[in-house]
């Protein structure tokens, strides 16, 4: 098997910390599109690179070989590394697939319950009440979604602000905001490194849905307000039960997106400087080494077995091994 | 703009929303307010982007659904909303589901958790507020 093959296990390593800072020179909607299919581009090649390392371990199995009619020994020796790191890909393999299983059910699982346990609470229109003095309010997808507020926050806010509450919950429901933490959730079950991408995009996610309601109220300073007094309710009322281990040492995301929103909105046009577009560069370069390797590995070992398999159809067995063994080394290597 | 010009063509901004966000804002005045509310009291609370004629027609609606009960007040009735039996059973479960930290990625919260620091600094943040505001201009 080529180098190459090992380039898009190791790019995450790197291109996160990299997303992570270009994240925010960018404004929300951009941002959030961009960790996302960073994060899914660079987990699908991850994952592409360890099944290719596993096939090409699992091709010099004598009954896999026979399945594939093709002969192990035209392969190529590989190097000493094949073996073990076949069965590492293979194990690392099912255990992602285990993994993201596991998460995909447990999140439809918790979907489900919190959809039951609202079933009977006050609605109106797309509001749910919740009652509960601790300030609390989430959008909940779904079909159709709805806006899950106690009534702990609804009294800690003013009309005005909890139209503001209300504005930023529909931004998260009409723009699927939850598919793109999934997906991200998907991705850092597939490679460890872009776990540190999922803060970043809620946060993009959390600022995306100010914006949005900053744009419908028409009132920045407004929405600055009602975030700030919301997360103040809520620390008022004490720690939740939730254990949170990342509290951040420098300032955490609600002070930032209200000091965001009390500044003018964000606009493209910033984007224009040196710093962010050579980190989008980067970025990119990332994501196309990343792709450009696993498909190169592909390519190779592709081209290994197209070998192995013409050159045993084409002659009898002791043919194969005799004639083909310098081609299948050349090859496989 | 005038108020009558609101009233009589039931046109005015917050008119034309889509009817589910007229109702979920008046269901949330309802349940902000201490005590039972009179269609003026909740469109005086929503800060009169409402017509009169609309907020009855809202609480009527969510009075039919069983949302709201209502008690006669004057010439009119006061509506409150109605309080479900199940909260406590509910929060339990919430806690319950809170107990788990990747919850997070299922639900968007609106709010985060705030350190001692992020509290004083958005303190600061809201208090300098039109001052802030008015630098970045």
């Amino acid at each position: 098997m080529i180098y190459a093959v090992w380039l898009p296990l190791l790019v995450p390593l790197l291109a996160a910390p990299l997303a992570r800072r270009g994240a925010e020179s960018l404004p929300p909607r951009a941002a959030a599109w961009a960790l996302t299919c960073l994060a899914l581009a660079l987990a699908l090649s991850s994952t592409a690179a360890l099944t290719l390392l596993a096939l090409d371990g699992a091709l010099r199995l004598p009954f896999v070989a026979a399945l594939g009619h093709l002969s192990p020994n035209l392969l190529g020796d590989g190097s000493p590394a094949t073996a073990p790191a076949a069965v590492l890909a293979a194990v690392a393999l099912v255990g992602l697939g285990a993994l993201v299983l596991h998460r995909a059910r447990r999140h439809v699982r918790e979907l489900r319950a919190v959809h039951g346990q609202l079933a009977d609470h006050a609605s109106a229109g797309d509001l749910t009440v919740r009652q509960d003095d601790g300030p609390d309010a989430y959008a909940l997808p779904g079909r159709p979604g709805r806006i899950v507020v106690t009534t702990g926050m609804l009294r800690a806010l003013s009309a005005p602000e909890r139209e503001v509450l209300f504005a930023h919950e529909r931004a998260h429901l009409a723009g699927r905001h939850h598919v793109f933490l999934a997906a991200a959730e998907f991705a850092a079950a597939l490679h460890p490194a872009l776990r540190g991408l999922r803060a970043p995009l809620s946060y993009a996610l959390e600022r995306w849905a100010d914006e949005c309601a900053a744009r419908v109220t028409g009132d920045r300073a407004l929405t600055a307000r009602a975030v700030g007094r919301a997360a103040l309710a809520v620390s008022a009322a004490g720690p939740r039960p939730r254990p949170r281990l990342s509290l951040t040492a420098t300032a955490g995301p609600v002070p930032r997106r209200v000091t965001a929103l009390l500044a003018p909105a964000p606009t493209i046009a910033r984007t224009h400087h040196l710093f962010p577009r050579a980190l989008a560069a980067l970025l990119l370069a990332c994501v196309a080494l990343s792709a450009t390797a696993a498909l190169e590995a592909a390519t190779d070992l592709h081209a290994g077995i197209e070998t192995a398999q013409g050159e045993s159809a084409g002659h009898g067995f002791g043919d194969a091994y005799g004639d083909g063994d310098g081609d299948g080394d050349g090859d496989g290597n | 703009m005038p108020e009558g010009q609101i009233d009589e063509s039931g046109d005015g901004r917050a008119d034309r929303r889509p009817a589910g966000e007229l109702e979920a804002g008046v269901l949330a005045a309802l349940w902000a307010a201490d005590g039972p509310l009179t269609p003026g009291a909740v469109q005086l609370e929503l800060g009169g982007g409402l017509a009169r004629t609309t907020v009855t027609t809202i609480l009527t609606r969510l009075h039919a659904k069983g949302v709201v009960s209502r008690a006669r007040s004057g010439r009119g009735y006061a509506y409150a909303p109605v309080q479900d039996s199940h909260g406590l059973t509910a929060r339990r479960m919430h806690a319950e589901l809170d107990k788990d930290e990747d919850r997070r990625t299922v639900l968007a919260r609106f709010v985060s958790d705030l350190s001692p620091e992020d509290e004083e600094l958005l303190r600061a943040l809201l208090e300098g507020e039109p001052g802030a505001a008015d630098d970045t201009r």
